[in-house]
């Protein structure tokens, strides 16, 4: 073009005519058929590439990880609200022992919704901001594994890990050789009540289901919690179910919501509703309701069984203090460093020897905190003997194909559709 | 060379915003339009197959929150309008030396977050909290009743949240109108009503047609109100894409849907700008 078209000059610097010159008109159809040619061709190219990185971890792989990264004296921690003391005791006894100054933020509300915040930075391999995360372990902590977003562990930074972890943490189905993760804390997922609204006894996930408490019923929004809440009802083991059993779940949760029983479905907010009696009866997880609920609201195991769930510490690949991550994890293990921690959040601690150490405490105490501390020591959500264990559940892990139809039953249940 | 400069100048201007158009409007747009056809999964990857399924299913899967969105949004927007023509009118007729201030005080609560004040309400509504609490205890209300978790805390909160956008253009509207006109309508005998019917409602209708728009389009798109104050029967098509985007990974069926909810929204005003003309709508938005 050697002189400026004028039509286009006034079209770009003037308010469009009413009626389009012709020149205008032959203008917009270069631009659309430049834009239809370059849509074409951007539909047409290829997808999303599959991430789906390595799963076994070799020596190798870790000594590449971990080769020229040192301490750096900060750490920056994502975790859930309610799962460190509100003083943040654990931290200050973290900086004081190691150097390392922590920041830590309750930004976790739900795996699902966390997994989806973190999973676009980590597959550009950006930073996301944190060195150190606790992941449940379920769906979004298979995907994080299986997309290899996370930092394979050195072992031979964990010694703590090796010598105090109770034999059920380690090595567990979900993360074999503690690969990626170590655990956190584990919990119970049960019921919790308003014992100033509900004049009875909640003993049974049937209770969640009675058209007596229509409105003031609370669900998980989870879809592998509200799965599972679904098949004990129908007294299935969700780790043994198959779809059929899925399909018969999903349609009783269904019936439930349509009946208007649930009132809302919830992350972790369930606390609060349940706190302030806008709900009265809600699915619950076990240590939340002492740290964080009211004192009215009770927590029970139901009959038909509860998830026995478990919290893991891990490092996002793209950490930039992943050295001080380790150590962190390291040093929770050691039972003088996690029995105090296990008193606020009142959660089951990984290491059994903090238990000798809570009860002694407890002996040392007085008046309130010694009567609080001795519920701590003997109570069964915190240190569940074998009958209880055996009323737990776990949990089905997934295939790519089995998660696919698992979701679409469960995950629109909450939305309403 | 002063003359080519001064012909390209105008390009120039231009230049950055056909940029930013590009990169941040047009490119996402394609990109969202090729994933909303492709099949798979987040691991194994998402290939372009061109199935144009995810169209169907979505609107199969999630047409009662189609239409539930809509129908919200409009709720919404007559709300909106019914609370700001008034307070517009107020403002503008008999806001006097002091109309700056007022408008101030009308936009004052929107200098916070969004999400922030739309949780405050959740504060403020539940079930035995600062309002329903105290009714509850004289025995005003019926049993069971709550606003927390239903369609009407929904709706009130997308009007809220929404206001100024209805309020502004019909401000604009009625104070750019000259009052001479309203007296030559009281010179006429008109009455006070016939001046109001005839006279300033029409002159302000094109502010209310722009706020309509305006209020509605992210009215029935928004997420957060049906999130923070719906219960289950309320959620909106925004809830649904996000969790589609962000809580399963599903993103073809969430571009799908979002597109969906894109030619509904243009379609939708695409048919009132040609039913009421694009003069009208666009008069509010000329200074």
């Amino acid at each position: 073009m050697t002189r400026t078209d004028p039509p286009l000059l006034r079209g770009l610097t003037r308010p469009r005519l009413r009626t389009p010159a012709p020149q205008a008109a032959s203008r917009r159809d270069f631009l659309r058929l430049a834009g239809l040619t370059g849509a074409g061709a951007a539909l047409a190219a290829c997808g999303v590439e599959g991430q789906g990185g390595k799963q076994k971890v070799t020596t190798s792989d870790v000594q590449k990880y971990w080769s020229g990264k040192a301490r750096t004296g900060t750490l920056r921690w994502a975790n859930w609200p309610g799962y460190i003391e509100d003083d943040r005791a654990t931290l200050k006894a973290f900086e004081k022992a190691t150097g390392v100054k922590v920041t830590y933020r309750e930004v976790i509300q739900e795996t699902a919704q966390w997994f989806g915040r973190i999973q676009a930075p980590l597959s550009a391999g950006q930073s996301i901001g944190f060195d150190l995360m606790v992941m449940t372990n379920g769906i979004q902590l298979e995907k994080l594994r299986q997309l290899g977003h996370l930092a394979p562990l050195d072992h031979s930074r964990l010694k703590a890990f090796a010598a105090n972890a109770g034999a059920e943490y380690k090595n567990p189905s979900y993360d074999p050789g503690n690969a990626f993760t170590i655990p956190y804390m584990s919990g119970i997922t049960g019921i919790a009540y308003n014992t100033k609204y509900v004049k009875e006894d909640i003993t049974s996930i049937a209770q969640l289901f009675d058209p007596k408490y229509k409105g003031r019923v609370g669900m998980m929004r989870d879809s592998q919690e509200l799965g599972s809440f679904g098949m004990f009802l129908l007294g299935v083991d969700p780790e043994k179910s198959g779809p059929a059993d899925w399909r018969r779940a999903a349609d009783r949760l269904r019936r439930q919501r349509d009946a208007g029983i649930v009132r809302k479905y919830y992350e972790q907010d369930y606390v609060d509703a349940v706190s302030k009696g806008d709900v009265w009866l809600t699915m619950a997880w076990s240590g939340d309701v002492y740290s964080l609920a009211g004192p009215d609201v009770e927590f029970v195991v139901p009959e038909e069984g509860g998830t026995l769930w478990t919290d893991n510490l891990c490092i996002p690949r793209t950490a930039e203090n992943p050295v001080d991550a380790l150590t962190l994890m390291d040093w929770l293990y050691k039972p003088e460093n996690i029995a105090p921690l296990t008193e606020f959040i009142n959660y089951i601690p990984p290491v059994p020897a903090a238990r000798p150490l809570i009860e002694a405490h407890a002996r040392e105490a007085a008046g309130e905190e010694k009567a609080d501390l001795e519920r701590l020591s003997a109570s069964p959500l915190v240190f569940p003997a074998e009958a209880d264990l055996k009323r737990l559940r776990h949990y089905r892990r997934l295939t790519q194909v089995e998660e696919t139809e698992y979701q679409k039953l469960f995950e629109p249940i909450p939305k309403g559709s | 060379m002063a003359g080519r400069s001064r012909r390209l100048a105008p390009y120039l201007m231009v230049l950055p915003s056909w940029l930013w158009l590009l990169a941040f409007f047009a490119v996402p747009l394609v990109l969202m339009a090729s994933l909303s056809l492709q099949t798979g999964n987040l691991v194994d990857g998402f290939r372009q197959t061109f199935r144009w399924q995810n169209y169907t299913d979505g609107l199969h899967a999630y047409g009662g929150a189609f239409a539930r969105s809509l129908w919200y949004g409009l709720l919404a927007t007559v709300l909106c309008a019914a609370l700001s023509y008034p307070a517009a009118y107020w403002i503008a007729f008999r806001g006097g030396r002091r109309k700056t201030m007022y408008l101030l005080l009308l936009l004052l609560p929107y200098f916070v977050s969004y999400i922030l004040r739309t949780v405050s309400w959740k504060l403020v509504l539940t079930d035995n909290g600062p309002v329903l609490g105290p009714l509850r205890g004289a025995g005003l209300l019926p049993d069971g009743f709550h606003v927390l978790d239903t369609g009407a805390a929904v709706v009130t909160g997308l009007a809220y949240a929404f206001l100024p956008f209805m309020a502004l253009p019909i401000y604009v509207a009625l104070e750019r109108m000259d009052p001479r006109v309203v007296e030559a309508a009281y010179d006429l005998y008109a009455s006070r009503a016939q001046a109001f019917l005839r006279v300033i409602l029409p002159i302000s209708l094109p502010g209310v047609l722009a706020g309509v728009i305006m209020t509605f389009v992210p009215a029935s798109a928004d997420y957060v109100n049906a999130e923070v104050l719906g219960g289950p029967g309320d959620t909106m098509i925004g809830n649904v894409i996000q969790s589609e985007y962000f809580d399963t990974s599903a993103y073809p069926t969430a571009s799908a849907l979002s597109f969906t909810l894109m030619a509904i929204l243009l379609l939708g005003i695409f048919a009132y700008a040609r039913a009421l003309g694009t003069r009208d709508v666009l008069e509010a938005a000329r200074p």
